[in-house]
């Protein structure tokens, strides 16, 4: 689908084809994300949207090979050229930190707190590029500096719990910065923000994605952070990618019905004192694989084709793609 | 009154339902071998506000500004260091001898609920058997608050006979917080506080949730205390909004006023940071550059003047007052209080 949609694309930075992650307990079965084609260009910024549920976080670790051993990995991932799926543990160290790199929405996890973040980054700088620890040492402060962390110097002294959440957020994206990654992963890295802090982290990322010409996916469920930063949106449901689309046209009037209804849900200015549309029903469980439409049974327009098996992922316009039967081919 | 049926109104429509005075809460540091107090959090520090019956009172202010902590105030869960509550006419924390409404009785008529659902419910109880509880505390028989319980469920839009037996754990978020919702309405409060109760949710969830809001404020006769860092959820839900920084009122007024006229710097940086839901239009330079100040050590004079574009002299040298704007609207701003001696300030009419 995306391939379609740039079919003149000399090497994408990620190429996933039929992505598929299962999750196999001894009781249960959770078909966490079912056929997921991606792909991103050098220096694009790639927003997955959806539901809580629907698959963005087991994709995104799926690229870095970051799921826990009971998940079951179908399908092909390349990044920057490399098989991700038939990489060793040494290779795979190498490649974490060195060609990708992830934030995620809550800093303490990625953050130790018994050290100083002075010595974090340097630790990263150190182990993938092997300089002196003096080198590594002045690259932190450069690295502190990039993030906009007020009074640097002194901040590299300083641990995780001694920052604020604003702080800490900026942090984690100089240690994730560190050995100047080809991909960077963000898995909702300024939802637990406030809007002042948050606006302040969007645009940092934005300016150093341009700055190091990083390819960027970014998980969010807000539709206006997609808006600041995001090339391109690919929106998810059940575990799969229902609709995806440049961002302007995109935000101009989404196509598929879940998608409608995710933006008719946001609520925004002009709503006050009307009734919110919100769409009705819950999202299916992923016991077993969606067989058809997984939205079919909350979509206000669904049809009986609808439940005759999924729907292909189709060009509704030269630029942009939907699984839905309704919607007209272009 | 039983503990089933909601508390008579008092002092009429005119008289607000919560009249707050300058609350204040600082909290100890203790550190050292010793333990001793090191210092003090001024989390709250002379926080003056009013909740009027029937409507809504949106509060948003950057994240450790002291929001929750003034929901635990006014919800009594903590005790403040100084200040007024009057509820409905009536002194909060009064005795038989001082007249005034008891803590007892003044905390069935105000009930909470918090972002984090899960965390919030029991999870070895049912969800009848969770809302059930406090009603049954308060001397209400089992069958009686389980019937309760039931019209509740209903009410909050969970079929009774689907969800009562079930655990909190085999329910999704937004169905949590529903549930939530439910245990909070049990007792027939008449002031909700509803500290982030949308933030953990799902967008197509959180419109949900927030419907469910306006129709139970119209069917139960409630007011709210809405608090949350969405400034569109908080524009959407809102009669008036109260601006909090660092511990204080930035600024108050209607709805209206608040978004269409912001006068504190700090409400303008607050709400230009929303994002423009326009790619053609994005934010080029964020609003509010800088940290918060530390609330241990808040700068002198006007607590802002450390990250506004419009400190003078004299926002260091002086705490700023509310000055009033128009009917009900007022900001803690030298640049508007008329003859503060900004030079913005208005002049005072001869
Ligand atoms: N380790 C695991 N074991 C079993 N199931 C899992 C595991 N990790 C995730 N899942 C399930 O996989 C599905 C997709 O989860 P994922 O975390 O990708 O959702 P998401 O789209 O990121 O949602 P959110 O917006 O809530 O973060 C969910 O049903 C989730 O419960
Ligand atoms: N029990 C406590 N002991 C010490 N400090 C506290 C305590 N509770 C809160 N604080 C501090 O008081 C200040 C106000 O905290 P509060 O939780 O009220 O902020 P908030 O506005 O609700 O923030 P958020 O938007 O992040 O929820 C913060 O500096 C916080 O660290
Ligand atoms: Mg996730
Ligand atoms: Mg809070």
């Amino acid at each position: 689908m995306s391939a379609a949609l740039k079919p003149e694309a000399p090497a994408p930075l990620v190429r996933a084809r039929d992505l598929t992650v299962r999750f196999v307990n001894r009781d249960a079965t959770v078909h966490a994300v079912n056929g997921v084609d991606l792909d991103l260009a050098q220096g694009e910024v790639l927003c997955l949207l959806g539901e809580s549920g629907s698959g963005k976080s087991v994709t995104l670790r799926a690229l870095m090979k970051l799921l826990p051993r009971q998940a079951k990995v179908g399908g092909s991932i390349e990044v920057a050229g490399r098989d991700v799926q038939a990489m060793s543990e040494g290779q795979l160290a190498d490649f974490r930190g060195g060609d990708i790199a992830m934030i995620f929405q809550e800093p303490m996890t990625a953050l130790d707190p018994v050290f100083t973040i002075g010595r974090q980054i340097a630790e990263a700088v150190q182990r993938h590029e092997g300089v002196s620890r003096s080198a590594a040492d002045a690259r932190a402060l450069e690295l502190l500096e990039l993030v906009q962390i007020p009074s640097a110097k002194r901040r590299l002294a300083a641990y995780p719990h001694e920052l604020s959440g604003g702080l800490r957020q900026r942090a984690m994206i100089a240690v994730a910065l560190a050995c100047k990654p080809k991909l960077l992963l963000a898995d909702e890295p300024t939802t637990a923000l406030d809007a002042t802090v948050q606006i302040q982290v969007l645009l940092l990322l934005r300016e150093l994605q341009e700055k190091l010409g990083m390819g960027v996916i970014f998980v969010t469920h807000d539709l206006g952070v997609a808006g600041e930063i995001a090339d391109r949106v690919a929106v998810m449901y059940a575990g799969r990618v229902v609709e995806e689309a440049a961002i302007g046209p995109f935000m101009g009037g989404p196509m598929h019905p879940y998608a409608q209804g995710l933006l008719g849900a946001t609520v925004h200015p002009s709503m006050r004192g009307k009734r919110l549309t919100t769409i009705p029903g819950a999202p299916p469980s992923l016991e077993k694989e969606p067989t058809s439409c997984a939205f079919a049974p909350r979509c206000p327009t669904a049809e009986p084709a609808c439940l005759a098996g999924v729907p292909p992922a189709r060009l509704v316009r030269p630029d942009r793609m939907a699984r839905c039967i309704r919607i007209p081919a272009a | 009154m039983t503990a089933l049926t909601q508390a008579p109104d008092r002092g009429g429509p005119a008289q607000p339902l919560l009249e707050v005075t300058g609350l204040v809460k600082h909290f100890p540091i203790h550190g050292g071998l010793l333990g001793r107090q090191v210092a003090t959090v001024r989390a709250v520090d002379g926080v003056s506000l009013t909740i009027r019956k029937g409507e809504t009172l949106g509060i948003v202010g950057e994240s450790g500004c002291g929001k929750s902590t003034t929901a635990r105030l006014l919800m009594r869960l903590l005790d403040p260091d100084a200040g007024e509550m009057v509820f409905d006419g009536e002194q909060v924390g009064g005795t038989d001898q001082t007249g005034g409404v008891t803590l007892r009785d003044y905390r069935r008529q105000v009930q909470m609920v918090f972002q984090d659902s899960y965390a919030s419910l029991n999870p070895r109880l049912t969800i009848e058997e969770t809302i059930a509880f406090s009603p049954q505390v308060h001397g209400v028989s089992g069958r009686e608050a389980r019937e309760r319980a039931h019209e509740l469920l209903a009410a909050v839009g969970l079929a009774p006979a689907q969800f009562a037996r079930r655990y909190p754990h085999e329910v999704s978020g937004g169905q949590r917080q529903r549930i939530n919702i439910a245990r909070a309405l049990a007792l027939q409060p008449r002031l909700v506080i509803l500290d982030e109760p949308v933030s953990a949710l799902d967008k197509s969830v959180e419109a949900q949730v927030l419907n469910l809001l306006v129709d139970l404020k119209e069917k139960f006769g409630l007011t709210y205390a809405f608090i949350s860092h969405d400034l569109n959820v908080v524009q959407y839900i809102s009669d008036r909004v109260l601006v909090m920084y660092l511990g204080q009122v930035a600024e108050q007024g209607p709805v209206e006023e608040i978004y269409e006229r912001p006068a504190h710097p700090y409400t303008r940086a607050l709400l230009a940071s929303r994002p423009s839901m326009d790619p053609a239009k994005r934010r080029t330079a964020p609003p509010l550059t800088g940290d918060p100040p530390n609330p241990v050590n808040p700068p002198s004079g006007c607590r802002f003047r450390t990250r506004c574009t419009l400190a003078e002299d004299v926002c260091a040298q002086r705490v700023p007052v509310a000055a009033p704007l128009s009917a009900g609207h007022e900001a803690a701003c030298h640049a508007v209080m008329p003859g503060s001696g900004h030079s913005a300030a208005p002049r005072i009419a001869a």
